[in-house]
């Protein structure tokens, strides 16, 4: 079993809460019934203390419709529907009676953020038992109303009745009715079995998506206010870069442009958008460039200089004993690049500061760190600055970061008036929180048999998150070296979380290690697998994706460009196989197929976990085959989507999705998990299909041809002695 | 600087006194307040602000407003009719052809168009009419479902 790994799903910052009393939440919404609830997250068992002893609450209104507050957010991963389902379910209502309240700090109580796959598996149980408890309510009101005993009553879509009578009825609506009944959620509620589900494990459309396809979905820019300007904030052309002079004369003469200077940040403000931009082109400025910094090729050697000290994050065993029981030992090296989160929305908001309050709509994963990070800012206190989070166009991690919305708020107290800060694509690459360039170390060994006996692992600067070895090996040890959060001068820029941190780094090098050793040995790489696994969630995930690929065993390489990856990610179990087709005159890899089993526990949505997979499998093809941040001297040398490539429509393969049965498991994460295979189960089917390994992500073209030439070099030359 | 530059809009006239060389995704979002036209790269790259200019997808981010004088603009706001849902929209809806949303109007209004000039494409010719319209959630084969259902659906028609 794979212990869960809990350390890195946060920045580390720990925040003091606003004090927010169970008074003021039930004044700003009215009457009807009230179920206090506390997320049993990892975050409580580090110590912090929620506000009241509740981070959440569900209402029964009187008008019978059902609220979740939540200070989670909705930025396409599917929250708003699958959590809307379990509290349908456990309540015994539709699911279209759920209205999710989302990401608002002044109504929604603290949430530390949304990442990490963590709704489901953390704020999923205590929303579930929220939703009995309040049931169980609802049953001792109506057995008052209606003179009937509990244990003779049932509820359906509603209301409550009589087992044996349904014309005895009583709606949820008439029992909230005049009502403030408050309780706090302490004892386990008596959940609904797997069995018993109506809602839960069913498949929903979106409940977000008629609002989406008409275009009436409201995003942060999308945001109007009277009187409100939009900026445009005068940018370094490099990272380190500083003002050598400002010449801001030509912008000052310009109708209905104001200019606002503070500190270091220099901007426009204009009525529109377009005509901010063009204002700000008009000021003359000059730059001292920072000295020489790493680029995008010296990165790895400055990686490797600056890695001083190492944690132990695994040890089994005994490296020296395993090296003596290994007849072949393996030592290889693999790379992994930045990559940008490339949201379509790019980072926004819109600030109103005003004398005594402010508030910020924002794009953002984090509302309630970027409350407190504005009341600092802004020297207001918490309570007197609210957060709204309109919906997200996708974040992947990269929303955790709100710079632009504190520019906003800035702005906004400047100027006096409500302020739109929207980055531009080239903005948004430029002070985007990378998921960090790393570099992996293996050294392993197997016999002769094909038993792996040896696993000595170091990671450097992607980060601790599935490095834990999951193959049976026994004698293994894993060294982590820095992480994915950057600090400490390492990164010549911000680095932060990307859709599952570390491990589509960590995944891809223990994968590929696994497929090489499988080779030596000339075995086909699953029954290798087969043969070095004991944990039955994995052997499980990998059975079913041969059973649906219709996997046949073969020595690699086969030619047939086949390959597998399998991985571990919040909590969930994954195994893909992939085909691919590489021309080898240019180098280019087609994936043409792709078989992802993922094994997660109960699933709340089975439509909704398939997105995601396949949104996984999508755009993992980008890190694996052309994602990679350029940069040099500071300079980040992509801003846009014509050099920078994320997949497209016609990369896309043919997708299956299988869901692994695991009912006695609670749920599990959903939206990283079937991303970090795709490194590894790419090169693995090129070297099926070429004989070519390749070491380093992504698999350009130039890359790949490289790795071809190099293997056919290599089986020209004469076999040492 | 400014002039007058008139056309329809969602079957509507309108008439703006405006900086012609502004780009038409500017004057929709901030003078005529339809946001759902949305800003992704600002360079034509990803498809976000796709709008159709006399039933043609065009890319608004890069078009100046002067280049729709006396033409028929619609945004995705004016596809459904009297909130009855185009058959495009409903078969998104009904594939999830979506995640987070914001790539989704240029999407619709690009397979509007494709549908309009080739009502039964096959599925490469869908991927081809497509592929210059980026999302990141990786919906994009629920989004070539939606378009082959929506395709049936509306058997020519529009």
């Amino acid at each position: 079993m794979i212990r869960d790994e809990h350390k890195d799903r946060d920045s580390g910052h720990v925040p003091e809460f606003p004090t927010l009393s169970r008074r003021e939440f039930l004044q700003s919404i009215g009457g009807g019934i009230i179920i206090f609830f506390t997320v049993g997250d990892a975050s409580a068992a580090r110590g912090r203390r929620y506000p009241e002893d509740f981070n959440a609450y569900l209402r029964i209104g009187e008008d019978g419709r059902v609220t979740c507050f939540s200070g989670k957010i909705e930025m396409g991963q599917g929250i708003i529907t699958s959590l809307a389902q379990m509290l349908a379910d456990e309540l015994d209502v539709q699911l279209q009676s759920v209205d999710m309240v989302m990401g608002d700090t002044s109504v929604c109580p603290y949430d530390m953020g949304t990442f990490g796959s963590m709704s489901t598996r953390f704020f999923g149980p205590p929303l579930r038992a929220a939703g009995a408890e309040a049931r169980a309510v609802l049953i001792e009101l109506a057995s008052e109303h209606l003179n009937v005993p509990k244990d003779r009553l049932e509820t359906k879509d509603g209301a409550v009745f009589q087992k044996t009578d349904a014309t005895k009825r009583v709606t949820y609506a008439e029992l909230a009715k005049g009502k403030i009944i408050e309780r706090h959620l302490e004892q386990e509620a008596v959940l609904k079995t797997v069995a018993e589900f109506k809602v839960m494990g069913k498949s929903f459309n979106r409940t977000d998506s008629v609002e989406k396809v008409t275009g009436k979905a409201e995003f942060s820019g999308d945001i109007r206010l009277p009187g409100m300007v939009y900026a445009k904030i005068l940018r370094p052309p490099a990272h380190g870069a500083r003002l050598k002079s400002l010449d801001v004369s030509a912008v000052e003469r310009l109708e209905g442009v104001q200019l606002v200077r503070d500190d270091d940040m220099v901007a426009v403000l204009h009525k529109n958008p377009d005509e901010a931009e063009k204002a700000l082109a008009k000021i003359k400025v000059e730059w001292d460039l920072p000295e020489a910094q790493p680029d995008d090729v010296s990165i790895f050697d400055h990686l490797l200089r600056k890695a001083s000290r190492s944690n132990t994050a695994e040890r089994k065993g005994d490296i020296d004993s395993g090296e003596k029981l290994a007849d072949s030992v393996f030592e290889k090296t693999y790379l992994n690049s930045y990559v940008a989160h490339a949201t379509i929305e790019t980072h926004t908001a819109l600030a109103n500061v005003e004398a005594s309050k402010a508030t910020v709509w924002a794009s953002t994963q984090t509302p309630f760190r970027l409350q407190q990070e504005l009341a600092k800012v802004l020297g207001m206190r918490q309570e007197d600055v609210r957060v709204i989070t309109p919906f997200v166009g996708g974040g992947f991690g990269g929303k955790s970061n709100n710079l632009q919305a504190v520019e906003a708020a800035r702005l906004s107290k400047l100027a006096g008036k409500p302020v739109q800060v929207c980055w531009s694509r080239a903005e948004e690459f430029f002070y985007d929180t990378y998921r960090p360039a790393a570099v992996v170390k293996i050294k392993s060994g197997i016999t002769d048999s094909g038993r792996a006996v040896l696993w000595d692992y170091q990671v450097y600067f992607a980060g601790e998150r599935g490095s834990t070895m999951f193959y049976d090996v026994p004698h293994h040890r894993t060294l982590v070296y820095g992480e994915w959060r950057g600090g400490g001068g390492v990164h010549p820029f911000a680095t932060g979380p990307w859709r599952a941190p570390s491990n589509n780094t960590n995944t891809f090098a223990r994968e590929s290690q696994i497929e090489i050793m499988a080779a030596r040995a000339g075995m086909d790489p699953l029954e290798f697998r087969l043969k070095n696994l004991k944990d039955e969630r994995m052997i499980g995930t990998l059975k079913a994706a041969a059973d649906k690929f219709g996997w046949s065993p073969s020595k690699a390489p086969s030619g047939r460009g086949f390959g597998i990856g399998c991985g571990v990610d919040s909590g969930t179990y994954v195994s893909t196989m992939a085909e691919v087709e590489v021309d080898e005159e240019t180098g280019k890899v087609r994936v043409k197929r792709v078989v992802c089993a993922q094994e997660m526990g109960i699933v709340i949505n089975p439509e909704g976990a398939k997105i995601q997979m396949e949104g996984c499998i999508t755009m993992g093809l980008g890190y694996a085959l052309t994602e990679e941040l350029r940069f040099k001297g500071g300079k980040i040398l992509d801003s846009n989507f014509n050099t920078y490539e994320i997949p497209r429509f016609s990369w896309v393969p043919e997708i299956e999705t299988v869901l692994v049965k695991a009912d006695d498991i609670s749920p599990q994460g959903g939206g990283e998990p079937a991303i970090i295979v795709m490194g590894g189960v790419i090169a693995n089917a090129v070297a099926d299909a070429t004989g070519a390994r390749l070491f380093q992500l992504p698999m350009t073209p130039e890359r790949v041809k490289a790795a071809i030439a190099k293997s056919r070099s290599l089986a020209a030359s004469p076999a040492l002695p | 600087m400014m002039a007058n530059v008139s056309f329809t809009l969602n079957g509507k006239p309108v008439s703006l006194d405006i900086d012609p060389d502004r780009m038409l995704l500017w004057a929709l979002r901030t003078d005529l307040g339809l946001t759902g036209t949305k800003y992704g790269c600002g360079q034509g790259q990803c498809g976000a602000c796709t709008v159709l200019v006399d039933d043609r997808a065009v890319r608004s981010c890069v078009l100046p407003v002067r280049s729709v004088e006396g033409k028929k603009v619609v945004t995705i706001e004016g596809l459904s009719d009297n909130g009855k849902l185009h058959p495009l929209q409903e078969a998104f809806v009904e594939h999830d052809a979506l995640q987070c949303g914001f790539c989704t109007p240029g999407m619709i209004l690009t397979a509007y168009s494709l549908l309009l000039r080739n009502p039964r494409p096959t599925r490469e010719e869908i991927v081809r009419g497509m592929d210059r319209n980026l999302c990141r959630c990786g919906s994009h084969s629920r989004i070539i479902q939606a378009i082959e259902s929506a395709a049936r659906i509306m058997k020519g028609g529009t």
